[in-house]
């Protein structure tokens, strides 16, 4: 159980997704112009990559080793149209201000790279573990950037309004400012991260 | 390895198939719900279903528009237009409701990619009824089309997004063009019934994403019986 924990707590923390691999940087980017936005998406890629862990480590006996590959693709392009299914369905709202980047979750690497690194070498629980970590590093990862740009970019989190919209600057909600933005967080996250490490 | 392979995708398209059967209702069942939504916002209160009686309209510049009756009883009270055109972010979607006197009643933006706070603004900036200047909200278009006030119009673009303004009141005048028809046709109870049934059958069964296609279709099916 510790080694589970610990597991988890890696993959929020010292291997974070976004701050410290920066993989999946494209998602991260795009779907980020808001706080909502970017924690539905970690939350979908969550859930995407908890699945697809479990399964393919469930699989990893069966799955030759010459066609890992496109056995891993299926599984995890099976869950993202399950889905995408269900969110259109029932938050049609919300899968539409996603667009395509729920689809490409598909190609997102974090959900491979887990699969391939961890999930193919490792028991099913310790799987799901580092399922829940990685996707728990990826949503808060996603919602503090989103949070960010919506609170820069319209003066608001999750549509809270915190100072007025003409005091924002419209650049954080666009393009650059994603970039702008993601800059700052992952050398704020670097220069803690190595204060911790050398303390102790 | 082929066999196994092959196992996992058999066993994944069942696991679809089965997720697809269960969630196309709910989806048929939530884009249905935005247009029904987006009709009910822009019209005056109707009791009968638009979506069933929509046809389509020649929007005046060689295409055809979709427009839903909305009806009280026997009696026309407006007409809901599914308006379309090229802004800043490529092609947006607004459904423009007008009463019988040429009045704009209400718009809803259906669909958009305009630039987030900019161009984006367009689903309040002209239903601002505090500010005259940039609210089509009222506006009788039998007095002339709309236009932005660089363009010499009458209505305030919205700021850093004349593109995107200058598009949306495009639309506006697009689906007036087409409603200024229906509304002809609606009092003297010609042409309109007819088309109305035509298109209502086809499209029951039909959802959003036919529609395009059914328009091509229908306006040549047209120009062949003229």
């Amino acid at each position: 159980m510790n080694k589970n924990l610990k597991v988890l707590i890696n993959g929020v923390i010292k291997e974070n997704p976004i701050f410290v691999l920066l993989l999946g940087m494209c998602p991260t980017l795009a779907t980020t112009s808001s706080a909502i936005n970017g924690m539905s998406m970690g939350l979908a890629t969550m859930f995407v990559l908890i699945c697809s862990n479990a399964v393919i480590s469930m699989l990893k006996n069966v799955i030759p080793d010459m066609v890992r590959i496109p056995a891993f693709i299926v599984v995890i392009a099976t869950f993202v149209t399950v889905i995408e299914m269900l969110m259109n369905a029932y938050v049609p709202a919300l899968a539409e201000s996603l667009g395509i980047f729920l689809p490409l979750i598909v190609v997102n690497c974090i959900v491979l790279g887990r699969a391939e690194a961890f999930a193919a070498k490792n028991s099913v629980i310790s799987s799901i573990f580092d399922g829940v970590g990685m996707g728990l590093g990826f949503t808060f990862s996603l919602t503090l950037l989103g949070s960010v740009r919506e609170l820069l970019g319209t003066g608001a989190i999750f549509s809270l309004k915190i100072f007025p919209e003409e005091y924002g600057s419209l650049l954080f909600v666009l393009a650059p400012g994603a970039f702008i933005a993601l800059g700052y967080l992952i050398s704020i996250f670097n220069t803690l991260q190595r204060k911790r490490q050398t303390n102790q | 390895m082929f066999l196994s392979l092959s196992i996992i995708c058999l066993t994944v398209a069942v696991l679809l198939a089965q997720v697809n059967k269960l969630t196309a209702e709910p989806i048929a069942a939530a884009k249905a719900m935005k247009l029904q939504n987006a009709i009910g916002d822009v019209v005056p209160e109707f009791d009968n279903n638009p979506i069933d009686e929509a046809y389509l309209m020649p929007d005046g510049r060689g295409d055809s528009l979709l427009v839903y009756p909305a009806k009280k009883g026997d009696e026309v009270v407006g007409f809901a237009v599914n308006s379309t055109a090229a802004g800043f972010g490529g092609n947006f979607q607004i459904m423009v409701g007008f009463d019988v006197n040429d009045k704009v009643v209400n718009y809803a933006v259906l669909q958009h990619a305009e630039t987030p706070g900019l161009g984006s603004k367009m689903d309040v900036w002209f239903k601002d009824t505090t500010k005259p200047s940039q609210s089509i909200i009222d506006r009788n278009l039998s007095k002339g089309m709309l236009s932005v006030t660089n363009d010499g119009g009458t209505i305030d673009a919205i700021t850093a997004s004349t593109i995107t303004s200058r598009a949306f009141l495009d639309a506006v005048n697009k689906a007036y063009s087409a409603y200024a028809q229906s509304n002809a046709d609606a009092d003297t109870g010609a042409t309109k019934d007819e088309s109305g049934k035509n298109s209502g059958n086809t499209e029951s069964e039909t959802d959003d994403e036919n529609i395009t296609i059914e328009v091509d279709e229908l306006t040549e099916e047209e120009i062949s019986n003229e």
